[in-house]
């Protein structure tokens, strides 16, 4: 017989360890799933992932702007899962703010000089996202409506909406795309900083991460909401107004999405489709996770799972894959990576059934 | 009885959970025919052990025979092919199915799958023993009491040779309780084997014909309960000779003044139940108020309703700040009732429900009323850290550290944090709910010197308590309590457990206020 | 007018069957306590691995006719096994090894959408066609046969009549988990599971069992959606992502149907209809105002998720340990 019995508390290092080993072994069945599909022999597998995202320096650097993109909503929905609100939403929050950005860019892009059009597009935008999160967040307060399914619809109904104004700021007509929005005047993208049109997003991002770091651990509403995920009743009984907190750290979460659309309108790809977000409002939730919350943390798991993403990506091309190969590769560490939290909580403990006695 | 084959037999038993030890090296026998008590107080591991009968939990080391051959009971499935079936505390019943549904829960009978049927057999055991249970009624539309008659029918239902009851009466009237024990006193004489988990002499007295002690998740003894007295089953549970004698200063007179007044106090829950119902008594400063009742009858509101937690249907809660200014306290929360300068500390009955955040260290528990302090967005932990550390040192709290979570603590070390920091905050209202569930008796008189110290600085204490004999010693007043309403006030040093059980059952007795 | 409601019926029907697969596989899941959003994934996988199995099978014929029972079972026994893993898998994760549910979903549908992606993606490559699509006109036109009388029953035998045998087979299930999950031992013992797990097990109903077979016959049944989309729906064409988000309205249709089979049969044909109103409502030349109508079934699945969290009926709510692991000695 097996038995499943709580671990006493497993040392900090051992625990690394395992996640770490398990990490190795998924990459190693990828490899080998990899060299099953492709004929290759693994290592080359290995050598043409890693070609594919530190391959030159532009590769390098689009690969960390993407990691900055993916922690961005990563950073933007933990707030929201540390007080125990699944905000499966994110996919619409990024939505909505790119929708704002290109709304100012597209309307606005000749009328006003371009800082004020930025400042425009940077309040729309966080406006936008805060108030797609804010609406189920403010059912979920008042009547505790199903938070999960409502943010996930919310995801449709932006993409709906994009869809819609897609078709009215058609460029050129009958083309079923916005185009490069501002492509001579460059109105309402970010600017470029040392040459280097990566930089700025990262660099933004990586102020985001220390202060969401900050914010979470030291703020005073940061253990608010800690204390509101935690136990409901104990904020009660302390005073603090749940569903108060609730509105407000969804209003973060979902201002913070908007700041990720309008990095991608404004910084990124300069024009607005409804697969923009491109899932990472979903990826994230799982950046999120596996970094149990924690920001610092989060900057190893979404460069894991951006990595995994190019090298898959770089694979298909070279060995004339379909792109959706990186999907099931980082399917694949998900699974492995989900189920080793398992194996730190608890043991498993054998028994021999006919005398009754347990032994280790 | 001894000399026969045991039916069930405990072999050298142990069971951890983490770094607690819930049962270590426990032997007994159980015979067929006889009602076994097993006595000890809350945390020996009495619970424990018996769920390793009963399939919940697998021991770690040791082993179960049953007549002599050893079994292995890793589930509750194996524990019903051997007969045993355990009526837990916490009751296992699926709210939104009907009695029978639940009765008939995991039985492969043969033939069809026929709830009718069921249900005529349901209505034919109650209708033997006079249970009032309907059988198409929904779990959730019943009292404590009608959902313990439905777990003993599923027993009886299932034809269970052995079985084990946890803590039974806690629940009941004293008429319920003489009901079931009639039942169970059948039942044996119908040559089953009844186990009854308990902390209280005065049911072990009554029922059993044998008793079993644990101390600390260890077997110390046992007895033939017609040749053992009350004195020496005391001893052995504790462990050394005790007689309850908490100190009892009385209340400065001088200073004494109406503190809270509560007037007509009517609540009702989300279902429209009423809860409390015209509700009126005031608390001193410098006394403790006790309040009696049978769990469920008002207490939970009655406290959450002064602390401002809940909602009131009518009447008022008045607090004397001095003898000219007084605040209504209904309809405030309590940010609102701390920013009126009342400093009200409450020790609510969920410890780690809502008073602590489990999984948070001591130190930030310590912040939890004090986190909004100063003008800064950040928090300031160095505070909270020095209180945390303090409390470790006074109440001498047994943790690796102020950096654990709380939630790794015992139940004793968790309530110590938890009273601790209500009262560092000096409150002038201390109200506490079931202070000492669940603690050892050191850490019990730990708590009664900490109330009456709070007393003795002036602070009107609320105590609401379970156990009579406490109760008796330590209050200076005692408001009974009887399905929310008042059923009386006596005065704590000449009134008797009699009177004082008699009017939790009933209206009436004691002078009013 | 008639006309109308004639010819938006049946479609209306077509779009609604693969959500009343969906629908029907995650309210059985969601009966044994598991919350399982890789549901959109399993449809893909179902979908696909019909796919794969009669396109394989469609290969070895070299242009001889397709025997009808293969060409059936086939890519229903490739659909079951597919969707059966993808319900291992999540089993495996959320039961046996106890992770977060919402994650592990969300985690089967990136892979899910993934494989069928790709593997449609690679065995279009080997047809060698220009068009990115599979066709298995074969196949589908053995699993598009309708019944015999259909075309002559005029409009009747077009509403009734006018589908392949899995739409009436969705029917039979969503009818027969009914009955099972309301009038059987079984379906008690399940609710029981999904309900209170620490009761059913003192109970000695197996947890783990339960949850298991609950959730791998809820993925099949979802699994089934898939196939048919795309071998009767889709007349047997796949093309990347054309599943689209069904998953996601089959997930809200368990919520709109209060976690009952039987209701999600007339429910899954009103969102079918929901779903293509847009193609019925004269807009004229504005293309994008089509777009804002095809918002519809999201904002009526909101509206009904806040209408249920108003009503308070204790039989209304979801079951009572929905997304919570299960560990017996959990204290």
């Amino acid at each position: 017989m097996i038995h499943v019995v709580k671990r006493k508390e497993m040392p900090f290092a051992q625990a690394m360890a395992i996640r770490f080993g398990i990490i190795a072994i998924a990459l190693t069945v990828c490899g080998v799933i990899t060299a099953l599909t492709t004929g290759l022999n693994p290592i080359a597998v290995y050598g043409t992932m890693i070609q594919g995202s530190f391959g030159s320096p532009r590769k390098v650097w689009i690969l960390l702007q993407e990691v900055a993109l993916l922690l961005c909503v990563s950073l933007a929905l933990t707030p929201a899962f540390r007080m125990k609100f699944w905000n499966l939403g994110g996919e619409g929050q990024v939505l909505a703010g790119g929708l704002a950005s290109a709304a100012c860019m597209i309307l606005l892009g000749d009328k006003v000089p371009n800082a004020v059009l930025i400042l425009l597009m940077f309040v729309t935008s966080l406006a936008a996202g805060a108030l797609w999160a804010a609406i189920p967040a403010f059912f979920k307060a008042k009547f505790n409506t199903n938070e999960t399914l409502f943010t996930l619809m919310m995801n449709y109904v932006a993409t709906q909406l994009v869809a819609f104004f897609v078709i009215v700021w058609e460029n050129p007509k009958g083309s079923g795309t916005v185009g490069i929005i501002n492509q001579s005047s460059e109105a309402g993208w970010l600017p470029v900083i040392a040459g280097n049109k990566y930089m700025l997003i990262v660099i933004l991002v990586a102020l985001l991460t220390a202060g969401m770091y900050v914010y979470l651990n030291y703020s005073k509403q940061g253990y608010e909401l800690s204390v509101v995920g935690e136990s409901p009743s104990t904020a009660r009984y302390v005073g603090i107004k749940v569903s108060g907190v609730i509105v407000r750290t969804l209003i973060i979460s979902g201002a913070i999405c908007g700041f990720a659309g309008m990095l991608l309108v404004g910084g990124s790809a300069h024009t607005l489709t409804t697969s923009i977000a491109a899932g990472r409002g979903f990826t994230a939730v799982m950046v999120a996770w596996l970094a149990k919350f924690n920001p610092a943390v989060m900057v190893g798991s979404s460069f894991l799972l951006e990595f995994m993403g190019y090298g898959a990506g770089e694979i298909a091309t070279t060995y004339g894959l379909n792109q959706s190969f990186g999907d099931i590769l980082t399917g694949i560490i998900l699974f492995f990576i989900i189920g080793t939290e398992f194996f730190i909580t608890y043991r498993i403990v054998f028994s021999h059934k006919e005398r009754g006695v347990v032994e280790e | 009885m001894h000399g026969k084959q045991p039916a069930v037999s405990l072999r050298n038993i142990s069971k951890s959970f983490g770094p607690i030890q819930a049962n270590n090296d426990v032997s007994l026998d159980i015979y067929r025919g006889e009602v076994l008590a097993l006595l000890g107080e809350n945390g020996s591991g009495k619970t424990t052990l018996m769920n390793m009968l009963s399939g919940i939990y697998y021991p770690d080391t040791g082993q179960i025979l049953m007549d002599g051959k050893p079994v292995s009971i890793g589930s509750p499935k194996d524990a019903f092919d051997h007969g045993v079936g355990m009526i837990h505390q916490h009751f296992k019943l699926v709210n939104v199915f009907t009695a029978t549904e639940n009765i008939v829960l995991g039985l492969k009978d043969e033939g069809g799958f026929d709830l009718k049927a069921a249900a005529a057999k349901v209505k034919k055991i109650c209708d033997d023993y006079g249970f009032d249970v309907d059988p198409n009624q929904k779990v959730y539309d019943m009292s404590v009491s009608q959902k313990q008659t439905v777990e003993i029918v599923k027993l009886l239902y299932r034809g269970a040779e052995i079985l084990i009851l946890d803590e039974p009466t806690a629940v009941l009237t004293p008429q319920e309780t003489d009901k079931l024990f009639a039942v169970l006193r059948n039942m044996r004489d119908d040559g089953k084997t009844i186990v009854i988990i308990t902390h209280k002499l005065t049911e072990v007295k009554e029922l059993s014909d044998r008793v079993v002690v644990l101390r600390k998740g260890e077997y110390v003894g046992e007895m033939v309960t017609a040749e053992a007295t009350t004195q020496e089953m005391t001893n052995m549970m504790v462990g050394r000779q005790v007689t309850l004698n908490i100190d009892r200063p009385d209340p400065e007179m001088k200073y004494r003044m109406e503190r809270i007044r509560v007037k007509n106090l009517t609540i009702k829950n989300r279902e429209g139940v009423t809860k409390l119902d015209n509700v009126s008594f005031s608390a001193y400063t410098g006394e403790i108020l006790g309040i009696a009742g049978i769990s469920g009858s008002g207490q939970k509101e009655l406290l959450e309703a002064i602390a401002g937690l809940q909602t009131v249907e009518s009447g008022s809660i008045e607090y004397n700040v001095d003898n000219e200014q007084v605040e209504q306290l209904i309809g405030m929360d309590p940010l609102k009732i701390a920013g009126m300068g009342v400093v009200l500390s409450f020790v609510p009955e969920d410890r780690l429900g809502m008073g602590l955040v489990g999984s948070m260290d001591l130190t930030d528990n310590m912040m939890l009323r004090s986190f909004r302090n100063g003008l800064s967005p950040l928090t300031d932990r160095k505070e909270p850290r020095h209180l945390a550390e303090l409390v470790v040192d006074e109440l001498e709290v047994n943790t690796p550290g102020v950096d654990t979570p709380v939630s790794k603590l015992s139940g004793g070390n968790v309530q110590k944090v938890l009273v601790g920091r209500e009262i560092a905050a000096a409150p002038t209202v201390l109200l506490s709910a079931y202070a000492v569930r669940g603690l050892d008796v050191n850490s019990s008189y730990l708590i009664y010197d900490l109330l009456n110290r709070q007393k003795g600085n002036g602070v009107a204490v609320i105590y609401v308590g379970e156990d009579l004999d406490v109760l008796l010693e330590l209050c200076d007043r005692i408001l009974v309590l009887c399905g929310g309403k008042v059923s009386g006030i006596v005065d704590g040093r000449t009134t008797t457990k009699n009177e004082v059980g008699l009017m939790m059952t009933k209206l009436g007795g004691g002078e009013e206020r | 007018m008639f006309d109308f409601i004639i010819s938006f019926i049946p479609r209306a029907v077509a779009q609604g069957i693969p959500l009343l697969y969906g629908c029907t596989g995650e309210i059985i899941t969601e009966k044994s306590g598991n919350l399982n959003l890789g549901i959109p994934g399993v449809m893909y996988v179902g979908g696909i691995c019909g796919v794969i199995g009669s396109f394989l099978y469609e290969r070895t014929l070299g242009g001889a006719p397709i025997n009808p029972a293969l060409g059936i079972l086939i890519p229903l026994i490739s659909c079951i096994v597919g969707s059966m893993l993808m319900g291992l898998i999540y089993c495996f994760l959320t039961v046996t090894l106890r992770a977060n549910q919402n994650v592990t979903g969300l985690a089967m549908t990136t892979f899910g959408i993934g494989l069928g992606n790709f593997f449609g993606g690679s065995l279009i490559k080997l047809t060698g066609a220009d068009i990115p699509s599979i066709s298995l006109t074969a196949t589908s036109n053995l699993f598009r046969t309708t019944l015999p009388f259909a075309g002559s029953t005029g409009w009747f035998g077009q509403v009734f009549f006018s589908y392949g045998f899995l739409a009436y087979v969705a029917i039979l299930i969503a009818i027969g988990a009914s009955f099972c999950l309301n009038r059987t031992r079984i379906g008690l013992q399940l609710r029981a599971v999904g309900e209170n797990p620490a009761t059913a097990d003192a109970a000695g109903i197996s947890i783990t069992r339960y949850k298991y077979v609950a959730t791998c016959a809820g993925c099949v049944i979802a699994g089934l959606g898939g196939l048919y989309f795309v071998m009767d729906y889709a007349n047997g064409i796949w093309s990347n992502d054309a599943f689209g988000d069904r998953g996601w309205l089959a997930i809200a249709l368990v919520i709109f149907t209060i976690w009952r089979p039987a209701a999600s049969i007339p429910a899954s044909i009103l969102f079918g209809g929901l779903y293509i109103l847009h193609l019925f409502i004269p807009t004229g030349t504005d293309l994008a105002v089509k777009e804002l109508y095809k918002m519809l079934p999201y904002i009526v699945t909101i509206v009904v998720l806040v209408l249920t969290s108003l009503r308070n009926k204790r039989e209304n709510q979801p079951p009572e340990s929905l997304g919570l692991p299960y560990f017996r000695e959990d204290r």
